[in-house]
């Protein structure tokens, strides 16, 4: 089976949150990035989970700049076989997936995983667009996924509780908690990553449909008010009085 | 001109479905509604309370995303629609990037406030900032975080048609459903009850769910809580969890790290109950408790109790 898993870099998830050039661009100044907690813990995982059972090959692609090169070192460490970096900056989730869109087309995988959301634009947007522009099904927040001959067997979240459905491949799938446990690239695995293949490719011709303009951080919170635990009837009539929310 | 807004009515009509039908109206252009899913005439004629002047609904489409994006996409043609709202919800989240590619259309997701111009603001960094996004194209998509707007009703109800959308067949063949009975969907809730590994083990979650059910509230918990098993996985809320905002956020038992607080910051209220003074909870905090929380939460409970008797 041929697997394509979608990676992108995010901000280590303690990182500070600031913007520069009048509030219009992320300070990614001491910002150490890391692959996605999503793609990484449960989209990659699984599908090197599949290709340990089934053989096959996993390929990660990213759209980004050199810079985003270590990241992808990263990920190869956990066990991807090959790498493709299409180069060029992921200005909207619309551009990021019409650029892998048209790497996924010329090169026919069976199944192309990508995380639920980034931890950083939270757009839950690619996958979607993917499946869309590749004309494939697409189950969202997939928490199980099995694969058995050219049918996947999936879990994902619906409103309110979990559905266990199947769906024919080629598909694309984003992918939850549930799905795998996080592995810790080991130190053989790092040394091969070294040596894995990295290929550039050039972006195509695409439009981005949206832009982020600026930013804003939310309010500073107010001191809190410290209520004595033997009177929770005082909290109580806060909560309806002064917060108003009971 | 019209503003379509997409709503999954097979759990019927719940109060994201008024929020995006308030907001579509806010746009100021006609508001029409199509829909999916069993709920009846009268729940969905009611929309019209809302602002929506007209709901088509299509029964026999269900939860594929792309069936769902085909029927959309053919309302908004059969409508004019140049603008489609939906809650930011699981459904959404499948299918609207789904029909950003298909009608070429900007999409917003997560977005928290009407629009100024093109440009919608919306939840970024897991709630750690704001951003504003500009749509660059005719058509429009955005999907409205819940709890964002507050419904405005007082209009009288809408007709409903049925709408043939010619969706064609579901590649998706569901083979089970489960749904635990007589939860309150987390995103949704506007009132949560949250506990962490200061709990010490999942046989002492009956105070946080007493707490919970006296308030009407949903449970949540921590992601150690979720990662040990102590509470289900869909139960986890932070960066790495769901993301939700309540109007009370009640915390017990967790000591508040920035990846936690990511998935809750944007609640109105937060309730914090820790023995540990120094917690960084308190921090993001509107009211604290430094206490137990074996002695707090049965004691608040009875301060629910009481105060809900004697209102
Ligand atoms: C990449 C990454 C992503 C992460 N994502 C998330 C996420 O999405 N959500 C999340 O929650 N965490 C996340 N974490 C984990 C996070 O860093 C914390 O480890 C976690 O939130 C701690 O959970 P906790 O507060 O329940 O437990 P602890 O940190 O162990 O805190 C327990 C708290 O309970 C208090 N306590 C103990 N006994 C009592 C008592 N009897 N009464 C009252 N209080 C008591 C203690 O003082 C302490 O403050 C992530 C971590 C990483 C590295």
């Amino acid at each position: 089976m041929k697997l394509l898993v979608c990676i992108s870099k995010s901000p280590d998830t303690t990182s500070k949150i600031s913007f520069t050039e009048g509030n219009s661009k992320f300070d990614e100044n001491g910002v150490q990035y890391i692959v996605n907690p999503y793609d990484e813990w449960y989209a990659l995982v699984r599908a090197l989970e599949l290709k340990e059972a089934g053989g096959g090959t996993v390929t990660i692609c990213t759209v980004g700049s050199v810079a985003d090169d270590s990241v992808i070192r990263k990920a190869l460490a956990i066990g991807a076989d090959a790498a493709v970096r299409i180069d060029a900056e992921p200005t909207d989730a619309y551009y990021t997936a019409m650029q892998i869109a048209e790497y996924a087309k010329a090169n026919e995988f069976d199944l192309v995983l990508t995380g639920k959301e980034t931890i950083n634009y939270n757009g839950s947007q690619v996958g979607g667009m993917l499946a869309e522009a590749l004309d494939v099904p697409f189950i969202s927040l997939a928490s199980k996924l099995d694969v058995n001959g050219s049918t996947a067997t999936v879990e994902t979240e619906i409103a309110g509780g979990v559905q266990v459905c199947e769906v024919s491949i080629p598909a694309v799938i984003s992918c939850a908690k549930g799905m795998a446990e996080q592995r810790i690239p080991n130190m053989r695995g790092i040394m091969a990553a070294r040596t894995k293949p990295l290929t550039v490719v050039a972006p195509a011709d695409i439009q981005a449909l949206t832009s982020f303009e600026n930013y804003d951080l939310p309010p500073a919170k107010a001191a809190c008010k410290m209520i004595d635990p033997e009177n929770m009837d005082e909290l109580v009539s806060l909560l309806h009085n002064e917060a108003k929310v009971i | 001109m019209s503003t379509l807004v997409y709503i999954n009515s097979s759990n019927g009509i719940g109060k994201a479905a008024l929020e995006v039908v308030s907001y579509a109206k806010k746009l100021g252009n006609d508001v029409v509604v199509v829909a999916n899913g069993n709920a009846d005439e009268a729940s969905l004629a009611s929309l019209g309370e809302y602002g929506a002047s007209k709901v088509m609904v299509d029964r026999s489409v269900e939860g594929d995303s792309q069936q769902v994006t085909r029927m959309i996409a053919s309302a908004a043609e059969a409508t004019g629609a140049s603008t489609v709202i939906f809650s930011h919800d699981l459904t959404a989240k499948s299918v609207a990037p789904r029909l950003s590619v298909r009608m070429k259309a900007g999409l917003v997701s997560g977005a928290v406030a009407v629009p100024e111009g093109n440009t919608v603001k919306v939840n970024v960094f897991s709630g750690k900032a704001f951003g504003h996004v500009k749509i660059n194209t005719d058509k429009k998509i955005i999907s409205l975080l819940p709890n964002s707007i507050q419904p405005e009703g007082g209009g009288s109800a809408c007709s409903v048609e049925d709408f043939a959308s010619n969706a064609g067949d579901s590649s998706i063949k569901v083979l089970e459903t489960k749904k635990p009975e007589g939860e309150i969907p987390l995103p949704e809730a506007e009132l949560v009850v949250s506990a962490g590994r200061g709990l010490k083990g999942p046989e002492n979650w009956g105070m946080v769910e007493e707490l919970a059910s006296e308030l009407g509230a949903a449970t949540a918990c921590s992601r150690p809580v979720a990662d040990i098993g102590w509470r289900p996985h869909h139960e986890h809320v932070g960066q790495t969890g769901v993301a939700i905002r309540p109007n009370l956020y009640i915390a017990a038992g967790i000591s508040g790290a920035i990846q936690h607080l990511a998935g809750v910051n944007g609640s109105k209220v937060i309730v914090v109950v820790n023995t540990d003074a120094e917690a960084p909870f308190f921090k993001a905090a509107d009211y604290g408790i430094v206490g137990d929380a074996f002695e707090v939460l049965p004691r608040l409970t009875e301060a629910v109790k009481k105060f809900k008797s004697s209102n």
